[in-house]
Order: C-alpha cells, then structure tokens, then sequence
C-alpha cells in the first residue's frame, strides 16, 4: 500500500539512510532471554569493525553490567542475523559477513538463564 | 431604535451554517483543496448534525464562568502551599509527564482543529472543529497554570515545550501528533476526535485526574473537571464525524476502518504511559491499568462497535493482541523508564515492598512469573550501591518510537521483533500493529525523526549521551533526572515534611 498525499507522485527520501551516518551504519544487538537489558541496544558502527571489535570492546560496556556476562561460553553461544541462524567470523568485518546497516543481531546463551533463572 | 432581540434558533443558525455563503468567484474545489484527496466521498454536508448546539457568545459566557471559579482554586492552591498536601514526592513526577507530553498535544490539538475548520466544505463541521480549537488551547493555558505552582518547588518543570520537540521519549506522543496532523482532514477528526477522544480520552483523563484526586493534587484535579464539559462536547464531534462519514457513501466504510484500525493501535501505544503512571507512579493507586482498560475499553469500547457494528465497522484490528497486553504492558514502559532513568526528565524508583504486593494481587498470572524478577535484580543491585542505568541507547519502533521494549505476548521472556524492507531499507517495528501501520504507508514512517538515529546523525549537538541530555535537551543533570533517592526533589520534600 502506500500514502493517499495530496501531492501527486509524492516522494520523500528515507531519514535514516546509511550515508547520514558519517562512514558508520546503525546494528542493533540483543541478549536473548536476558531482560535486565528493557530493550535490544542500537550501536553506530564503522562497517569495517570486526566481529571481535564488536564483541570484545563495543559490548561489553552495556551488556557487562549483567553478571552473567563476563562468564559467556561464546563456543556455546548462538547468534541469529536478521532472524536467520548465523555463525560469525571473529576476524572478518561487519559488512564481509552481512552485517549490515540497521540489521539485528542477537544471541542465545541457554546455559545462562538470568537473574533467578527467571529470564532476567 | 432598538434592535430587534433574536430568538435562540435564529441566533444559532446565524451564527454557525448561517455563516457560509456561495462562491461566485472561486471554484468550490479550489476553496476547500483538501477535501476530497483522501478519498471520502461527501454527498451532502447539510446532513451534518452540529455536535454543540453552542453559539460563540454563549460559549464565551460560559467559558469565561468556568474559567473565574477555577483560577479561584488556582489561587487558593498556591496560597496555600497545596504542594504540600500531596501523597509523595514521588507523584509530581506523573505531573511532569503530563506536562511535557500531554499538554502540548493540546496545543496541537488547537493547531490541528484550526486547521480542519479552515478545510471543511460544510459550515456545521468548521464551526464544531473551530470551537474546539478554542477548547483545546484553553486546556493547555489552563494546564500550564496549575502545573506552574510545582515549578517554584520541584525539578523538571522548567523547560517543557523544548523538552517535548526534543527528548527521546516525547517524541512518541509528539510524533502521534504529528501523524494525525499531516494527514487529511477527515483523518484527522477519526484519528483525534473519535478514535483519541471518543474511544480512549477516558484511560487518558480518568486516571490522570482520579490519580490527582487520590493524591491530594488538588489543582490537577480541578482543570480536569474545568476541562471535562470540553471533553464532553469533543466526545459528541467524535461520534458524529463517525456516524456523518459512514451514513454520506459505503465507500467510505473501508476507508473510515483502515483509519480506526491505525489510530485505535497508535493509541494503545501511546497510553502505555498512563499505563505505567497508574501502576508504578501513583504513590496512592486509583486502579490497576489492567481494570481501567477492562472497564474504559473491553465494556464501554464493546458497547460502542456493537453500535457501529450496522455501518460495517467491525472491532480494531490487533483488539485480541490488547486483551493480552492489558496484563504486561505497564510493567515493560516502567522498566524502560527505570533502564534509562538517567536520561528521564523526571524521577523514576523501585516499587515499595507494598507496592510490589499491590502489583502481585492486581496482576495474579503475570507479575510474580515475570516482572517480580526484574524489580528483585534492581533491589538487589541497589543494595549493593550499584543502582544501574542501560550503558547504550536503545532500538526503537519504527512506527511509535517506543524502544523495543515490548515482548510476544505468548511468549513473554521473548522481545517481540517485526520488520519491513522497503526500497532497499530496513525498519523495525515493535508490533504486528506497528508494522501493520508502516506497510499502509511507508512513505510517511520512512520519515520518522527517531531520536536514537538522530544522535547517532550528530543531529543532537555533543558527541556524548551526557551532552545531548545537558546541552540538547536542556536537562538539569542530577536535578531531573536519576532515581529519585538522594534527588533533591527528595531532599526537599523530607525537609517540608520533617522526616530525616
């Protein structure tokens, strides 16, 4: 469907297109099952960081107030990209292995069951 | 000579369809441009039924009536420190949301119906939405002057017109709005006048003055009933837009849906903050969000559509999903508010002990499975001086802007995510509701000025969070924002009250 506008053949460009983003692109990451974090967090990352720039120094910050954090058997952990099943590439780029501008990714640690065991 | 004195009938018919004339010189068209681009189709706008039955000089006289008694209690509040009456300190904080997000949608709501009574082809509906226009800027002169007196004592009253054009979370009502304004006129009057005003005004208005009432704030109280004969007169252009627009051509029934559709969810979306108010911001609670809903929505909504049921209006698409959401949603918006409570322009806290058990009773299937949880961690990290607040911004809806805080409603440890592609972008939505809305018309939410990008664009001045909330938001850091123990709201309050 699209918009009934007054203006004939109305055409707008989209705001958050990923050349306004000055070089970086916008990639939410999610802790599943953990929901001492309200909501997924939205990070501004240069498309050239690698995965283990990301979850080694980016993450940490945020998700690192979880205790369970620091104890994340990242062997076991499983990771979804825009909801398909995905394993990353510590040492590639973002953009190498698809990650791209305003994609989700998020990870499952089943072991780790949050506060109380409670999804928290 | 004296005039002659005009009889009431002749009176208001002189001074409301009396006041259209034939154009002689100007195409009809070309004199009302908006009328017909959103597809309704209008055979006869005499058929129009005039909501209010007021002319504009007994409207005046009796505005002005209402208007003395209650700048009377206005006075009597201030001059005798009616701040002090209140329950808690905790509850100015409904007061600042209120003012920050709701009194300026009556100022677009002024904006709005000034427009739409300009746009009409009929007399009868310009003068209803012009008089209503009227209504509507009173509220929020009226609102700011009974708020004002809490600006001399508490935090965060300061700065609230700037703060609603730019904080994060007043982008979502701001943005609700703004959606119904840039739409046509005709949806505008089904997206405000009936589906806001006439569906949900009460789970708006209700709990924020029956909050007032329980809570000793007698000056909210009293522009809520100043406001409610207004709230009344709106209720009836709701219900006659409805009734004029399906009763005018069957064609507009599929279009009058799509409308009620989009605006009942963009409601619920938005009242997910009164939501929360009740439950978690009223030291003094009137009622749970789940029993206001039952009672304002699934009984009086229910009645309503059965009504409308003999036009081909059917319930709200996503209606099921709110039957669910009644029993999650305030507890998931106060725990946002509580993650980001150090970018909040007002106060947010754990519940009391007595509160938690409130929540417990209110909520027997949900609370204690899952919200009890959350609200245990954040005891317990407070306890140990380490009160935390999320460490990076978070994914927003699309559609509501609302951080994607909302969870699958069957499966409610699981953040719900939706998504569209659209020419070669994607969006991310909270909600089937959300997304529903955004596939209708992409091109408009394309455009959605989403605060969290928008820093991330350097659209929001400083490179740092604590720059945009103190230089671009005009907070004052450690005053308005931040847990309310150790703010010096509380601080104050203990002193007011002698309590160590």
């Amino acid at each position: 469907m699209s918009v009934r506008a007054i203006t004939p053949d109305y055409k707008v460009q989209a705001r958050d297109r990923v050349e306004n983003f000055h070089g970086n692109q916008i990639v939410y990451v999610a802790w599943d099952r953990h929901l001492m974090f309200c909501a997924p967090f939205a990070y501004a990352l240069p498309p050239t960081m690698t995965f283990a720039e990301l979850r080694d120094q980016v993450m940490p910050e945020a998700f690192g107030l979880h205790e369970e954090f620091a104890i994340i058997n990242w062997e076991k952990a499983t990771w979804l990209l825009d909801n398909q099943s995905f394993t990353p590439d510590l040492n590639q780029s973002l953009q190498a292995q698809g990650v791209g501008h305003k994609s989700v990714l998020r990870f499952q640690t089943p072991e780790l069951t949050g506060f109380q065991g409670k999804a928290v | 000579m004296s005039a002659k004195k005009l009889n009431l009938k002749d009176k208001y018919r002189l001074l409301t369809r009396d006041l259209d004339w034939e154009y002689s010189y100007v195409d009809r068209k070309k004199a009302f441009p908006y009328e017909e681009f959103e597809g309704i189709k209008i055979t006869d706008w005499s058929k129009w039924e005039d909501p209010f039955r007021l002319t504009m000089d007994a409207y005046w006289k009796y505005q002005a009536e209402k208007e003395k008694k209650l700048y009377a209690i206005f006075d009597a509040f201030a001059q005798n420190n009616g701040h002090l009456n209140v329950t808690d300190a905790r509850y100015v904080n409904a007061i600042k949301i209120f003012l920050t997000g709701v009194s300026p949608l009556e100022y677009q709501a002024y904006q709005g119906y000034a427009h739409v009574g300009r746009q009409f082809g009929g007399a009868g509906a310009r003068v209803a939405c012009q008089m209503q226009s009227i209504d509507e800027l009173r509220h929020v002169q009226t609102q700011i002057h009974a708020m004002s007196h809490y600006n001399k004592y508490f935090d965060g009253f300061q700065d609230w017109t700037h703060m609603h054009d730019r904080v994060w979370y007043l982008s979502v009502p701001k943005s609700f709005f703004d959606d119904a304004r840039s739409a046509g006129p005709f949806e505008f009057l089904i997206a405000i006048s009936f589906s806001f005003e006439y569906v949900l005004t009460n789970l708006l208005f209700v709990p924020f003055m029956s909050g007032a009432a329980h809570n000793g704030d007698m000056a909210t109280c009293t522009f809520g009933f100043s406001a409610q004969s207004d709230e009344a007169r709106h209720m009836t252009l709701g219900l006659e837009i409805i009734k004029f627009l399906l009763e005018q051509h069957e064609d507009n029934v599929p279009i009058v849906q799509k409308w009620i559709d989009k605006w009942f969810w963009r409601g619920t979306r938005l009242l997910s903050i009164v939501a929360m108010m009740m439950d978690y911001m009223l030291p003094n609670k009137v009622m749970s969000w789940k029993e206001a809903w039952e009672v304002y929505f699934e009984e009086a909504g229910g009645a309503l559509f059965k009504d409308l049921a003999r036009y081909g209006i059917r319930m709200p698409k996503f209606v099921e999903v709110t039957e669910k959401e009644k029993e999650h949603v305030s507890h998931q918006a106060w725990w946002i508010f509580y993650n980001y409570g150090h970018a909040a322009g007002f106060h947010t806290w754990i519940p009391s002990d007595e509160e938690l058990d409130w929540l417990s009773e209110k909520y027997p299937d949900t609370f204690d499975k899952y919200y009890r949880p959350r609200w245990e961690l954040a005891k317990k990290m407070e306890a140990e001086g380490k009160r935390f607040y999320s460490q990076a911004l978070p994914q927003l809806c699309t559609t509501c802007q609302i951080p994607m805080g909302f969870t699958e409603m069957d499966d409610p440890t699981q953040i719900a995510y939706r998504s569209s592609d659209y020419e070669g972008e994607k969006y991310h939505f909270c909600s089937d509701g959300c997304k529903h809305i955004f596939d209708e018309e992409p091109e408009k939410y394309v455009q959605s000025w989403l605060p969290v990008h928008q820093i991330y664009q350097g659209n929001c001045g400083g490179a740092s969070v604590e720059e945009v909330l103190r230089d671009y938001y005009k907070l004052n850091l450690g005053a308005d924002n931040l847990d309310i123990k150790g703010s010096p709201d509380e601080q104050r309050w203990k002193e007011w009250k002698g309590v160590a």
